[in-house]
């Protein structure tokens, strides 16, 4: 179903960073995509892993603050025009998106984006039968 | 003129002792008459108004403390009728409650000379002109100030805190000879006149009368060599009175005590029990001519020493050391008095934030800064969206800012960041250098 996005609150200072990838490291999880979103004083890193779970329960353990959030992936061909024309579909349907990165993945010839947007069940719905490429969650762990 | 009331400054040990006396006994007959906490604290311990003979019996009897009037919110402690209360102000509490004082007519009397002797001190006279920036309210400064000033029959210009650029144009203007503020603002109207290219002797200003918040003696040699002026220490507070209960002259040695209305004496803050005279301890007072909240044994939790030489300047009441610290963990930021525990309850309040807090202060120029760091928990990270967070953090600063009454800087950080020490965190950092 949805992709689990895990989101870890990061104070704005050195080594936070560090602290949180070298804990993935230690449990073996590996980085699919990554995006932080950062404000003077925080930041709030957001990462999509190949082990979600066990990802947010070894941050926890570690006493840092995660949420899993639901998010889409999509996937749009690797060339101009072609976010563009994917997002053009996303907005005539009705759906706000919240925030979105890209990443580039090993599906050939193809870009990946993360998108949250307000209610990821009826946006689902909402492009099915659209030519925007949703992917399935474990799809998206796996490439 | 020298003093205000020299019957009353300079009277003799004997005299004062004498005087003290008297009005202690009628003031412990009437708080036992109508102020019933207080009468129930007496008779736990079996103590009768007539056990009290003369200044001697004040160590037997019950402190009142801060909670007490928390306790008995709003009212509860006025020893009068609301008829004869003509004027209340409060202050900001420990927990949100507000420590609510009123006044009858001749309180407000006492107080105004009270205040009068502290400006005539300050070389005040009815040809001086007062500027008058503490805050009007609720607050007893602006107020409690004013009607000093007016007593002597000053000219008084009610100009209350902030607009500085208009603060700076009416000392120059209004050739404003005494001004009455907090410590750190006068620095800082004194750095605005530099600013803006005015000089010291541009003004006709003579005297500063500056209280409401610790400070150093060399913030009183800045202040006096910047502006030219002799600066006064003003020392007081809402439940005894609020400014003038004591105040230094110009020979600096010490806080001169209106002692015929408000008895001191130094008690060690862990046992209660009195110290010997020039030693370091929690000052209490009792109030001996208030009547609309008349308080025995008010424990003041400021730390200082008492002295009972005459003075150079020929007042012979009791001196108090400067203030150099608290026996509870009250901080005073830009003259707000400011409990750590008010933070916690706002945050508790809210709910969905750890109560887990630094409160980190600072002075930046002449202003203190309130920075307040507050974990984030997992139930308030309930949305990965910066707004949603930022949001939070908007939250919090508007509930601390409304029930500390002063701005501060909401800092969002990681749970366990902030340090705990034995089990209990600390609460506080002060980088002030006073």
């Amino acid at each position: 179903m949805f992709v689990k996005q895990i989101s870890v609150f990061v104070e704005n200072k050195p080594g936070r960073l560090a602290k949180v990838t070298k804990i993935l490291a230690e449990n073996n999880i590996n980085i699919r995509a990554l995006s932080i979103a950062d404000t003077t004083d925080f930041g709030i890193l957001r990462l999509i892993v190949d082990a979600p779970e066990k990802a947010q329960i070894s941050l926890k353990d570690a006493g840092l603050i995660v949420r899993t959030t639901h998010v889409l992936a999509i996937a749009v061909d690797d060339i101009a025009g072609a976010l563009a024309a994917a997002l053009d579909i996303i907005d005539k349907n009705g759906i706000s998106v919240e925030y979105m990165y890209a990443y580039l993945g090993n599906l050939p010839d193809k870009a990946m984006v993360v998108l949250k947007v307000d209610n990821p069940e009826t946006a689902t719905e909402k492009l099915r039968g659209t030519s925007v490429n949703v992917l399935e969650a474990e799809d998206v762990y796996k490439i | 003129m020298k003093y205000w009331d020299e019957k009353h400054e300079c009277m003799s040990r004997e005299q004062m002792r004498a005087l003290q006396s008297e009005r202690l006994i009628e003031t412990v007959k009437r708080v036992y008459e109508h102020q019933a906490p207080y009468r129930k604290k007496m008779d736990e311990i079996g103590l009768k108004p007539e056990d009290i003979k003369s200044v001697d019996d004040l160590t037997k009897l019950p402190f009142t403390v801060k909670q007490d009037l928390r306790d008995n919110y709003p009212y509860g402690l006025f020893a009068v009728n609301m008829d004869d209360i003509v004027r209340i102000h409060a202050s900001s509490g420990t927990t949100g409650k507000q420590t609510v004082v009123g006044y009858t007519q001749n309180d407000l009397d006492m107080w105004a000379d009270m205040v009068a002797r502290v400006f005539t001190a300050a070389g005040a006279d009815k040809k001086s002109i007062f500027q008058i920036a503490y805050g009007y309210g609720l607050f007893t400064g602006g107020l409690g100030a004013h009607y000093g000033a007016e007593k002597i029959g000053a000219a008084v210009v009610p100009i209350s805190v902030g607009n500085t650029s208009r603060q700076v144009r009416t000392l120059v203007d209004f050739g404003v000879t005494h001004i009455a503020c907090t410590p750190s603002y006068v620095i800082y109207l004194a750095e605005t006149l530099k600013e803006m290219g005015i000089k010291k002797e541009e003004l006709k200003l003579k005297y500063g009368i500056f209280g409401a918040e610790p400070w150093s003696d060399e913030m009183r040699k800045k202040i006096e060599d910047e502006l030219g002026i002799t600066a006064i220490d003003i020392y007081g507070l809402s439940e005894i009175v609020g400014p003038g209960v004591s105040f230094s002259c110009e020979e600096n040695n010490g806080l001169h005590i209106n002692e015929d209305n408000f008895i001191p004496e130094i008690i060690n803050p862990e046992t209660g029990e009195p110290m010997p005279e020039g030693e370091l301890g929690e000052l209490v007072f009792t109030t001996i001519t208030k009547e609309g909240l008349p308080l025995i044994r008010y424990r003041t939790r400021d730390i200082c020493s008492l002295s009972y030489e005459k003075c150079a300047c020929g007042r012979t009441l009791a001196r108090m050391s400067k203030p150099c610290g608290r026996s509870d963990d009250m901080l005073i930021i830009r003259g707000v008095n400011v409990f750590p525990s008010q933070i916690e309850s706002v945050l508790l309040e809210m709910g969905n934030t750890s109560p887990h807090y630094l409160l980190i202060v600072d002075r930046k120029g002449a202003l203190d800064t309130l920075e307040i760091q507050v974990e984030l928990s997992e139930e308030s990270f309930a949305s990965d969206e910066i707004k949603y967070v930022e949001k939070l953090g908007a939250e919090i600063k508007k509930q601390v800012e409304s029930t500390l009454g002063i701005a501060a800087k909401i800092t969002l950080v990681e749970p366990k960041s902030i340090e705990r020490s034995a089990g209990k965190a600390v609460r506080v950092i002060d980088k002030r250098k006073i």
